[in-house]
């Protein structure tokens, strides 16, 4: 198959003017528990090929499967996360297909009975809006093991000269979300489609159920689309893109498959049901497997294993012990912090989040907080092109130049040359406060004999003051804080100049 | 000197208990006896000379230092090649896994090494278990001791057919619809096939996971009492291993053997007699439950209407589950590897070329009507309605064990027929299994012990069934029909059996 061939498509906005896109979320999670789905082989990324295994992993003749207890517990733990019922019993089925990379050429999987369904999960976009995606079913399943096809030019099994099978991956634990149909996004599908699974993402790093690297593939989304003339008209033929595994691609395979689809139908053609490959580097979907040549995978309940029946007491166990999720933490630290909407869109979208709970634990406002984060350290993130995690700036750093700010040690103005000073490595707040010599001028002596020669320097000034006239009283700070090179503190000047005069 | 293969296990176990044999001895006996009655039995795939005798020796030493020993420890026995040995060649009977030797123990292996039982070797059956005659190994047949032209019962005729001719006084057979039992009939040996999960199946290869059960296959029902409490009892990396212990079976068995059964109500299942059991099989039966009125059981009639239905259901579950178990025997792992005579060398085409040369011809058979029975859109009329036929004999079951205690029948329907007679009527041979199969659809233990001798002069088995966990009364009521039994033969049935040429004792 040529990726190269001409395809037509048409305009995103011209198409989802004209059709109502549907879409459809399957999103596969390793879930990161020490051993694997069914037996003892422990499971961890980058070891040797085929140093995790152990006969059940291997299917070698005889060996039998065993349910991981704590597998189960991460698969109701995303159950109830998802807000679905989770099952009185279940049991795995097997999936029966021939492929190297399956050890007993068959799947251990759940089929007719998940052991969470029917929940939702409500996605925030961008901008703020809340779309609520409808989920089906979550339902745990073992990984396949990994091939890697030597030879020929594609590293897809045709051409290749031979291929390599590594089973370190066969049989670690996982569990397949499978949204419903998700209809009404309308021109925002694609947003949706990314939201959708970067909240998940997010879900499983908080419920502590699997590291969640997207660049492992700790988790892999297969993304269905179709379109129909309005939103009234039955459901069109989608078309699934398989393996998509990065946020940004999912939101861009979205977009394709949509306009792809309308050039079709447009040109009176029909979608052909077909799972899609999606490529990263072209942006564009090419033609996978043909539904109608799919296997028949005989699924058939497993017989090895007896069903799973979780104790009613142990599920309500584990969703007192939930974490709570992105999106209450977010509305709660709103709360606690004050931010308005727009302000705090704008503190997740800057992903500092953490940062700026971390400086308010640190002893800042959280305004002042937000001010730094989104202020002064978000513009020097922007100028390095780094995330504002990245920056080599702590929120204890900022929490105590806060503090010295606060305290009257040094003013706003000091406080910018301070932060400079910490991003160029020159230590904590205080280190390159004293450092650069910075401290605000608080002994009284040199601030009055600053304020007497300003005062002498421009005696008209003085007068009006002393008549009782303070509007002027800003020029004899402003003479005071040039002469103290900024490290004077205003207020304390105002004071004194008022003192003065009044003597 | 007495010949110590004419012992049982627990006469041998005394005699290595007392110090009065070795377990060398004993287990040299019993390679010598396999040296010179296989070339007519032919019980054995594999024989393990060395490791047997150094494990004999090993268990020698520890009982000369006085260390506590298991009471089976040097007492050999055999092991039906379906079950994993690491270091031992393993087959199940067929040519694709021909030279596989496992790098693993079944969790039943396990418990017979850490007992000290010298492994002798692994016995022949019906390839992957599929047969009632052994006749479809992918290793030659095994012959009857009774009569070397009749079949030893299958699948596991090599065990039961090493028992039966001395070869070992225990062995390990597996039953998924009779493969202990009716084994046990046709040789005149005892067989037990447990409750489903009393027995880990972890290292079986598998047949049908939902009805398998691995169990003892012995000369007497005191020897499987003791060997069923060395292999039984919860193993973790079975999840259908039940959590009992295996306890108690000796006990049963001792008690029963003083022939007092007053008070046990014995049930005849009226669905398995009459019509297509062979008249010398019924007189047999009828004689076994004279015996047991005897000895004060009430003998009552039960119905177990389902039963016609359970060789159908039977003949779905079962190729239905190998289907898929059988599906990792790709060529892609271990075992044998076909490539394509011509054309490309693709995963696919070898695993094909693998499959077409290194299964048999029944496990094809079996491969395909499962594969048919799971296939989109004939699952429910096939699979589905069959597991509702296993939840009506299950029914049957609880019925006929609310007026009996145990239920019995002859275990097979005739005596061994002849080698060759049934090998091309499929059917017919199936239904040697109407008797022993219910058992294994409602997971109920049973066992076959000898019952005498038809018309023919070849054994007869007689079955008894208990309700699941209830093992134990499978030894009560066995050992007092085995003790009435021989007391009116004045002797084992076996010691009828013809002696076999290069095999005088």
């Amino acid at each position: 198959m040529s990726t190269t061939t001409h395809v037509d498509l048409v305009d995103y906005d011209d198409a989802v003017a004209r059709f109502d896109p549907v879409i459809g979320i399957e999103v596969h999670v390793e879930l990161g528990t020490r051993t694997k789905m069914f037996d003892g082989a422990e499971q961890s990324f980058g070891e040797e090929p085929n140093t995790q295994i152990t006969p059940t992993s291997l299917g070698l003749p005889g060996a039998l499967p065993a349910v991981n207890g704590t597998a189960v517990e991460y698969a109701i733990r995303i159950g109830l996360a998802l807000n679905c019922s989770i099952a009185q019993s279940c049991r795995f089925a097997r999936k029966n297909y021939f492929y190297p990379d399956v050890p007993k050429n068959f799947q251990t999987s759940q089929y007719d009975e998940p052991i969470a369904f029917e929940g939702f999960v409500d996605v925030e976009l961008e901008d703020g809006t809340v779309f609520r995606v409808e989920v089906e079913r979550a339902h745990m399943e073992e990984d396949a093991g990994k091939n890697t096809h030597v030879g020929g030019a594609t590293g897809r099994i045709h051409g290749a000269e031979y291929s390599m099978v590594d089973y370190n991956r066969a049989g670690v634990p996982l569990v397949e979300i499978v949204t419903k149909p998700i209809t009404g996004a309308g021109e925002r599908a694609p947003e949706v489609a990314r939201a959708y699974v970067q909240t998940l993402r997010d879900m499983f790093r908080a419920l502590g159920v699997s590291e969640a690297r997207m660049e492992r593939g700790n988790v892999r989304a297969d993304v269905n689309v179709s379109l129909r003339a309005t939103p009234e008209s039955p459901l069109g033929t989608r078309t699934e893109t398989k393996n998509v595994n990065s946020f940004r691609s999912v939101e861009r395979s979205v977009r394709y498959e949509i306009s792809r689809q309308a050039a079709i139908l447009d040109a009176g053609g029909s979608i052909v049901q077909e799972t899609r490959h999606w490529h990263e580097d072209t942006g564009i979907t090419t033609a996978g497997r043909v539904k109608s040549d799919a296997e028949d995978y005989r699924y058939f309940p497993e017989p090895d294993l007896v069903p799973i029946v979780p104790d009613r007491a142990w599920i309500e166990e584990i969703r007192a012990a939930l974490p709570e999720l992105p999106a209450a933490r977010r509305r709660r630290l709103q709360g606690d912090w004050g931010y308005a909407d727009a302000e705090m869109r704008d503190v997740v979208n800057a992903g500092a989040v953490e940062l700026i709970e971390a400086t308010v634990a640190a002893g800042a406002s959280p305004a002042a907080a937000r001010k730094w984060w989104m202020g002064e350290l978000a513009r020097t993130a922007k100028q390095q092109e780094v995330e504002l995690a990245d920056l080599p700036i702590t929120p204890a750093q900022i929490g105590a130049l806060q503090q010295l700010v606060d305290a009257g040690r040094i003013n706003d103005k000091l406080a910018r040359q301070v932060l400079e000073g910490v991003l160029a490595g020159e230590g904590d707040p205080e280190q390159v406060v004293v450092a650069r010599g910075l401290g605000v001028v608080s002994d009284d002596g040199p601030l009055l004999e600053a304020i007497d020669a300003a005062l002498a320097a421009q005696p008209d000034i003085a007068e009006k003051i002393r008549g009782g006239n303070l509007g002027p009283v800003g020029a004899i700070i402003g003479a005071v804080m040039k002469a103290t090179r900024g490290q004077a503190d205003a207020g304390r000047v105002r004071e004194l100049v008022l003192e003065r005069v009044r003597a | 000197m007495t010949d110590l293969t004419r012992l049982t296990a627990a006469e041998l176990a005394d005699r290595l208990t007392s110090r009065e044999v070795t377990s060398v001895e004993v287990t040299q006996a019993h390679l010598d006896r396999i040296a010179a009655v296989e070339p007519a039995v032919h019980a054995f795939l594999h024989v393990a000379h060395e490791e047997a005798l150094a494990t004999a020796a090993d268990v020698d030493e520890r009982r000369a230092a006085g260390e506590d020993l298991h009471a089976l420890a040097g007492v050999p026995i055999a092991v039906k090649d379906v079950v994993v040995t690491r270091g031992l060649p393993t087959t199940a009977g067929s040519r694709i896994l021909e030279g596989w030797v496992p790098p693993y123990d079944a969790t039943l292996v396990e418990r017979l090494k850490a007992a000290g039982l010298p492994i002798l070797g692994k016995t022949n059956m019906d390839e992957f278990a599929m047969g009632s005659s052994t006749e479809h190994s992918g290793y030659g047949t095994t012959h009857n001791p009774w009569d070397l032209e009749r079949i030893p019962g299958g699948s596991g005729g090599g065990s039961a057919a090493a028992v039966a001719a001395y070869e070992a006084p225990l062995a390990i057979g597996t039953d998924t619809g009779g493969s202990i039992r009716q084994p046990a009939a046709v040789t005149g040996t005892v067989g037990v096939k447990p409750t489903y999960g009393s027995v880990s199946r972890y290292g079986l290869v598998a047949l049908a996971s939902s009805l398998d059960q691995a169990g003892p296959c012995t000369r007497t029902v005191l020897d499987s009492a003791l060997l069923h409490e060395l292999i039984g009892g919860h193993d973790p990396r079975d999840s259908t291993s039940l959590p009992d212990p295996a306890t108690g079976y000796v006990a049963a068995a001792r008690e029963g053997a003083s022939g007092d059964l007053r008070g046990v109500r014995v049930g005849v299942i009226r669905e398995l007699q009459g019509e297509g059991y062979q008249p010398g099989v019924l007189a047999r039966f009828e004689e076994s439950l004279d015996a047991l009125r005897g000895a004060g059981a009430e003998v009552v009639e039960v119905s177990c209407p389902h039963f016609t239905y359970a060789l159908a259901a039977y003949y779905l579950i079962l190729p239905a589950e190998a289907s898929s178990n059988l599906a990792k025997f790709d060529g892609m792992r271990f075992g044998l590897r076909v490539e394509p005579s011509e054309g490309p060398v693709t995963a696919e085409r070898v695993m094909a070329a693998t499959r077409g040369q290194g299964f048999g011809d029944e496990v094809k058979r079996r491969i395909i009507l499962g594969t048919y029975a799971l296939s989109a859109g004939y699952y429910d009329a096939y699979y589905g309605s069959a597991q509702k036929v296993r939840t009506l004999i299950q029914r049957d079951f609880a019925a006929a064990f609310e007026a009996a205690d145990v239920l019995v029948s002859p275990t097979a329907p005739t005596t061994a027929f002849k080698l060759g007679e049934k090998l091309d009527d499929p059917l017919a041979m199936y239904l040697n299994d109407v008797a022993t199969i219910p058992a294994n659809l409602a997971g109920v233990p049973g066992m076959s012990l000898p019952s005498g001798l038809s018309d023919d002069g070849l054994p007869v088995g007689f079955q008894i069934l208990a309700p699941a966990r209830e093992d134990a009364r499978l030894y009560r009521v066995g050992a007092a029909l085995e003790a009435l039994l021989e007391t009116s033969w004045e002797g084992p049935l076996l010691g009828r059996a013809p002696e076999l040429a290069g095999g005088a004792a």
